[in-house]
């Protein structure tokens, strides 16, 4: 369940870029493990807190670089050379991280009111993977709420609708679109500094976290929020549940959900509309 | 006798080569990216170490090239023939994953490449595929959790529940692990293989751990899985109820600071610990600490071991391919010293029955 949150963060962050800038960043998952490495050094200074809200800060900053620096040019060209370009940004991001970190593995510790376990319906759950899942939700029902209430999230929904028309409408798409990149790079390092004391910090959990998210986009329908959320709970339960009751099919379960939801719903569960 | 044997050589291949003062080039085949990239790095420390520290007492020097495994057996088959017949190296040394060493075995066999394994303990490359250009510095999978079977009956413990990476080192370690406690009457109540390089929650298996009534889980996890392995069996509150078992790499030197409190309790077997009391360990622990600014892990010892039998090599005539075989298995010299050169008889002795 806390895996499937951690997905649905970084799933959502992916595609809500994708879903209103139409914009492919397969770096993503580089951004979630640079999340994680400024969540660790931060925490090394001034403890978890001081990681778990900077970090998505730090990566947003990163974002802002990489599109003022790269993905302005790209957001017309076509979804080949996007794909190409992020890709290799993944690897110039693992060995950028690799650099400045090196490759020993860093660790967070669980902030102190996060220790021990709480008993939920009779079952004994560790305390932060469960604060993991209530920031799920938050995280989610906050993007909900922009998203259809208010005005910012009509002129998003307008921008991606048809953003020549809602440019005519006074709508500055440009900004509009840079705002929620950065937002998504943030979600990208929100998932990797709460991921950081559950997991370990290396530079490679970026391109280990990639397939499992694209899996995600994919079932639950490429660009959408309610696709994201659906997407990550089926991929962590499938996971969850396949590692208990059939652990030898426990890595190919996922993929066989990946291909039937393909050829039963080639667009995905949940698909944006339009 | 040997250099009689070496102008021939020299002769019939056309080049005069003099026996001393030879350029050895060494292809390394280590990880340095997936997750044993730390442990590749480590390997490479200890190897410079070594050849740093010992470097002067042979005439001849060493040419590294270095070669990314990315702990993938195909990639690593790639690499490993780039080395032979594109750099033509005289001698490999690495290899962390046993699966790697698996994958590569046949190559290095039927090439006649000789092969310093510096970290992979896949039994059957000493064993029943043993091959005399193929000399391990490090362990071999049984052989490190083999003690551990009985010792944990003996502590009393019936039923263990066990769980490592689905790939050869998990089957194996888990393997010599298994056939020492059954022999001595406990019982495995439940054995699971998560899968290698793709798990990141354990919570499930954890789950299943727990209702399976064992007294004890053996594990055996390395590099990056180890940490969240032991992070994860900690935030689950298990260690109380169901103590935690291991070979050593699950607390390494390497990463046991990044598991923090939760390593605590955790009791595991291994062929190297940085406290081990010998002179020769004291001079390596301290050079090490000296470099690095921490202390060595298992890992760097064996690529410090590795640089020392290469050297000892060279100092007994080896210049190429064909002289380096023999000399590099007949060395025993190793930063660990007597106490641990007994655990490691079933290694020399396997490569001497090659031979």
């Amino acid at each position: 369940m806390q895996l499937s949150m951690l997905l649905f963060l970084l799933s959502i962050g992916l595609t809500v870029i994708f879903g209103l800038m139409h914009f492919v960043n397969l770096a993503h998952g580089s951004l979630y493990a640079v999340g994680a490495y400024f969540a660790a050094s931060l925490a090394a200074v001034g403890g978890y807190w001081l990681g778990f809200f900077l970090a998505p800060v730090a990566v947003a900053g990163v974002g802002m670089l990489l599109y003022s620096g790269l993905i302005k040019r790209m957001r017309k060209s076509g979804p080949m050379a996007q794909v190409l370009v992020t890709f290799g940004l993944i690897f110039a991001l693992l060995d950028l991280t690799r650099i400045f970190w090196g490759d020993l593995a860093l660790g967070i510790a669980v902030p102190d009111i996060f220790q021990g376990r709480t008993a939920l319906l009779g079952v004994e759950y560790p305390t932060y993977r469960l604060f993991i899942i209530v920031l799920g939700f938050a995280v989610l029902a906050a993007l909900g709420f922009v998203l259809r209430r208010t005005q910012i999230g009509a002129m998003i929904r307008a921008g991606v609708d048809n953003d020549v028309m809602a440019a005519c409408l006074g709508i500055n798409v440009e900004r509009l679109f840079f705002i929620v990149f950065c937002v998504g790079c943030a979600l990208a390092g929100l998932a990797g500094a709460v991921a950081a004391p559950l997991l370990s910090v290396t530079p490679d959990m970026g391109l280990q976290i990639l397939i499992p998210t694209l899996i995600v986009i994919v079932i639950g329908g490429l660009g959408s929020l309610k696709g994201a959320i659906a997407g990550s709970l089926i991929y962590g339960c499938v996971q969850t549940f396949g590692a208990v009751l059939a652990p030898q099919l426990a890595s190919v379960l996922i993929y066989a959900l990946l291909a039937a939801v393909l050829v039963i719903k080639p667009v995905g569960l949940f698909p944006a509309k339009g | 006798m040997k250099r009689t044997i070496l102008a021939a050589l020299g002769l019939a291949t056309g080049l005069a080569v003099p026996a001393a003062a030879e350029d050895l080039k060494v292809g390394m085949l280590l990880p340095f990216s997936g997750v044993y990239a730390s442990l590749g790095n480590e390997i490479e420390t200890g190897f410079n170490l070594g050849i740093e520290k010992f470097g002067s007492e042979t005439d001849a020097t060493f040419e590294i090239v270095s070669e990314d495994t990315e702990v993938k057996p195909p990639v690593a088959l790639g690499k490993a023939k780039k080395l032979i017949l594109q750099d033509k190296v005289d001698v490999m040394m690495g290899i962390v994953s046993s699966g790697v060493l698996g994958a590569v075995r046949d190559m290095v066999h039927g090439a006649g490449v000789p092969l310093i394994v510096a970290n992979a303990g896949n039994d059957e490359a000493t064993g029943v595929n043993c091959s005399p250009y193929i000399t391990r510095m490090s362990f071999s999978n049984g052989q490190v959790n083999r003690p551990m079977g009985k010792w944990m009956f003996e502590q009393g413990i019936r039923k263990v529940y066990t769980l490592a990476p689905d790939y050869a080192a998990g089957r194996q370690m888990i393997g010599g692990f298994t056939e020492t406690f059954t022999a001595a009457g406990g019982e495995i109540v439940g054995q699971e293989y998560t899968p290698f390089q793709k798990t990141q929650d354990f919570g499930p298996y954890l789950a299943q751990a727990k209702s399976s009534g064992a007294d004890a889980v053996f594990v055996f996890y390395a590099g990056g899985e180890a940490i969240s392995f032991v992070k994860q069996y900690d935030s689950f509150g298990l260690k109380a109820d169901l103590p935690l078992y291991g070979s050593g790499f699950l607390t390494s030197p390497l990463y046991v600071n990044a598991e923090g409190p939760a390593a605590e309790g955790v009791i595991t077997a291994l062929h190297y610990a940085p406290t081990i009391d010998s002179p020769e360990n004291a001079a390596f622990v301290s050079a090490f600490k000296e470099k690095t600014g921490r202390a060595p892990s298992e890992f760097a010892v064996h690529g410090y071991d590795a640089a020392r039998a290469l050297i000892e090599a060279t100092k007994a005539g080896a210049t190429d391919r064909e002289t380096l075989p023999p000399p590099c298995a007949r060395s025993s010299l190793t930063a660990r010293g007597d106490a641990f050169d007994r655990s490691r008889d079933q290694q020399y002795r396997s490569a001497d029955l090659c031979l």
